[in-house]
């Protein structure tokens, strides 16, 4: 073999080597481009599931009396108006009605986070007797839906009394429906809307932080509580900011307990919202249904845009919770 | 010195059940008493007194059995929310977690995408709802409803597919099963959106190395699926199956038809019947499922 030949060879597979390389870029990069095109094509199509019902509430929110009638006229009003929203506005008494719901969910949130965390501390870092059953009870709390114990509660509730005090001074039983007294009870004893849940996510997060935080904080003198309060709860954050957004939004959501506890629809925004459409036709004397459905889209936008703001500005915060708060295992 | 130590184990011990006490009071005072007296009410007939109070009669399985045999809806309302259920939760356990994966990757865009599938845990209340799947009749029925209700012609033939996949040879169950799922993928899709989330928060705590020593090795992307993702997101699948099964039996018909036979008809006892019973059935079929699932979960620690 002479060197010819070598260097023939030596350019022959140097040529392949590179055809081969060339090759499978090239099939990585086509393989790359029908993924994205697959994964646009699907998250396109989903976004638009979700999104679709909504985009199309808000435009029907602006249709005028004609445009409902007219079968040319899809998401884009010809007669756009303000008429609905000026019914809305009204009917649902908006600003005092969000007043008082924010007032509402706010404070109930604040208890949801300070009592829920207190819980899961005392469940993550204290070992007590029955602990581990203590424990699956709280499972049980989040498993169980409440409409089993809904009656009880409604009467428990319809006769407030506490081991008949309130009877021997006032010679009557309380009643505490018609109001936002029993949800606030039932936050505050760890019972609210899915706190077992949020007892849960804050159990889990606080099994993941560090010991050593806390045998410092011992060594320098800090008792249990303000060990808690001080550290523990501040470290807390991700846990703290994911329980308080679902806390508000599923709040603020809530119509069973509200239902029940016959919670004046002047005090909770959805609430008046499922009414709306009665109102609408009975004030304002709108006879057809299709009409003041209008006006219950218009309300619909003016109920979802604070959730919306809420949900926007923590939504970052949320997400990084989420993910850093221990829900997975 | 032991003596010193036990007491600052009790010490412990009493704090951290002073840190509970709050839960522990209300699960008592609400949950456990609330349970007892419910299955004490669908046991009697409740009378319920002017000053609010009520008196409770001991009938026995009264009520359970006009529930079940007498009562015109309740079979028929159980059994449709049962089978929803059983239908919905494979598909949205798998759906869920291959968003979450499609969610997973890097592309131009996730933020949005992202705050997107998280809409709908935002848009949960009755009204709203309601006016969702009136709203979602409307982009899916053409121009406007009456309209489109009025004249169908519009609408694709779906016949002719269905024909058309039987004559395929197709079973006729797997053939419903799917047009059932297309009908309600708005809802399907709307009830997956915490599951995406738990899921994304799964993947998103794999131990990046696991994959790297997969790809050095030479898994193709099949092999890494089945043998790394699948296996680290199991434990998860058990939560969401969970979460599924509580969330779908929450909103649906059983517990409006108690509520409305308690607060309209002032049936107390057969209301009290009617949840004790569905709520029975819901537990049975969440022990089953939680055993048949752990079985197959694999932890990692």
């Amino acid at each position: 073999m002479n060197i010819r030949d070598v260097r023939f060879f030596y350019g022959k597979i140097n040529e392949t080597v590179h055809d081969i390389t060339f090759r499978s870029r090239t099939l990585s990069r086509v393989k790359s481009i029908l993924l994205s095109i697959f994964r646009t094509v699907i998250i396109t199509g989903m976004s638009y599931i979700i999104l679709g019902p909504v985009i199309n509430i808000v435009s029907n929110s602006f249709f005028s009396g004609s445009d409902i009638y007219n079968p040319s006229v899809f998401m884009v009003p010809l007669n756009p108006t303000l008429e609905n929203y000026r019914r809305a506005f009204a009917r649902l008494d908006y600003w005092n009605t969000l007043g008082y719901t924010f007032f509402y969910i706010v404070s109930i949130t604040m208890m949801q986070i300070l009592i829920c965390s207190m819980v899961g501390y005392g469940f993550a870092r204290f070992d007590f007797p029955f602990k581990k059953i203590l424990f699956g009870c709280v499972i049980v709390t989040i498993v169980l839906p409440a409409h089993v114990i809904m009656l009880p509660l409604y009467q428990h509730f319809r006769n407030w009394d506490i081991l008949g005090i309130i009877e021997a001074v006032t010679g009557d039983m309380g009643n505490l429906l018609s109001g936002e007294t029993p949800m606030y009870l039932m936050t505050l004893f760890g019972t609210g809307l899915r706190s077992g849940l949020f007892i849960y996510i804050f159990r889990q997060f606080f099994r993941g932080l560090p010991k050593e935080i806390e045998e410092a904080a011992l060594i320098d003198g800090a008792g249990p509580w303000y060990t808690y309060f001080g550290i523990m709860l501040v470290n807390a954050m991700p846990a703290v900011i994911t329980v308080a957004v679902f806390s508000l939004v599923w709040q603020y959501n809530d119509m069973f307990y509200a239902r029940l506890f016959s919670m004046p629809a002047s005090h909770i925004l959805t609430f008046r919202l499922s009414t709306l459409q009665a109102t609408v036709e009975f004030a304002d004397q709108v006879k057809d249904p299709l009409i003041s459905q209008l006006a219950v889209y218009a309300g619909i936008t003016l109920v979802l845009l604070p959730i919306l703001v809420i949900y926007f500005m923590l939504q970052k915060y949320f997400v990084e919770g989420i993910e850093r708060s221990g829900i997975v295992g | 010195m032991k003596k010193i130590k036990l007491t600052l184990r009790q010490k412990r011990a009493v704090t951290g059940i002073l840190f509970i006490t709050p839960w522990l009071t209300g699960f008592l005072a609400y949950y456990v008493r609330s349970l007892i007296l419910n299955v004490h009410f669908s046991l009697s007939k409740i009378e319920i007194l002017k000053t609010g109070g009520y008196r409770a009669t001991y009938t026995g399985l009264e009520n359970y059995r006009y529930a079940l045999l007498e009562h015109a809806t309740f079979n028929q309302v159980l059994a449709d929310s049962l089978r929803d259920i059983l239908i919905d939760i494979p598909f949205i356990i798998f759906f869920s977690l291959f968003m979450a994966i499609l969610l997973n990757t890097k592309f131009k865009g996730r933020a949005i995408v992202r705050i997107i599938f998280f809409l709908p845990i935002l848009m949960g209340s009755g009204a709203v709802l309601e006016s969702l799947e009136q709203a979602t009749r409307n982009i899916t029925g053409g121009a406007s409803v009456t309209i489109a209700e009025l004249a169908k012609t519009n609408e694709v033939n779906i016949d002719y597919f269905l024909y058309l996949f039987e004559d395929l040879g197709l079973p006729e169950v797997l053939v419903d099963y799917i047009t059932g799922l297309v009908a309600r993928i708005f809802e399907v899709v709307r009830a997956s959106s915490v599951q995406i989330i738990i899921f994304l928060a799964a993947l998103q705590s794999i131990p990046g190395s696991l994959y790297e020593c997969a790809k050095i090795e030479g898994a193709t992307a099949y092999e890494t699926f089945w043998k790394i993702t699948f296996p680290m997101v199991s434990p998860l699948i058990l939560t969401n199956v969970v979460y599924t099964i509580v969330d779908f039996f929450v909103n649906s018909e059983v517990v409006d038809l108690a509520y409305e036979v308690a607060f309209t008809n002032y049936n107390y006892g057969l209301s009290a019947a009617m949840s004790t019973l569905s709520t029975a059935i819901v537990c049975l079929i969440l022990v089953i499922v939680c055993t048949l699932i752990s079985r197959k979960t694999f932890y990692y620690n």
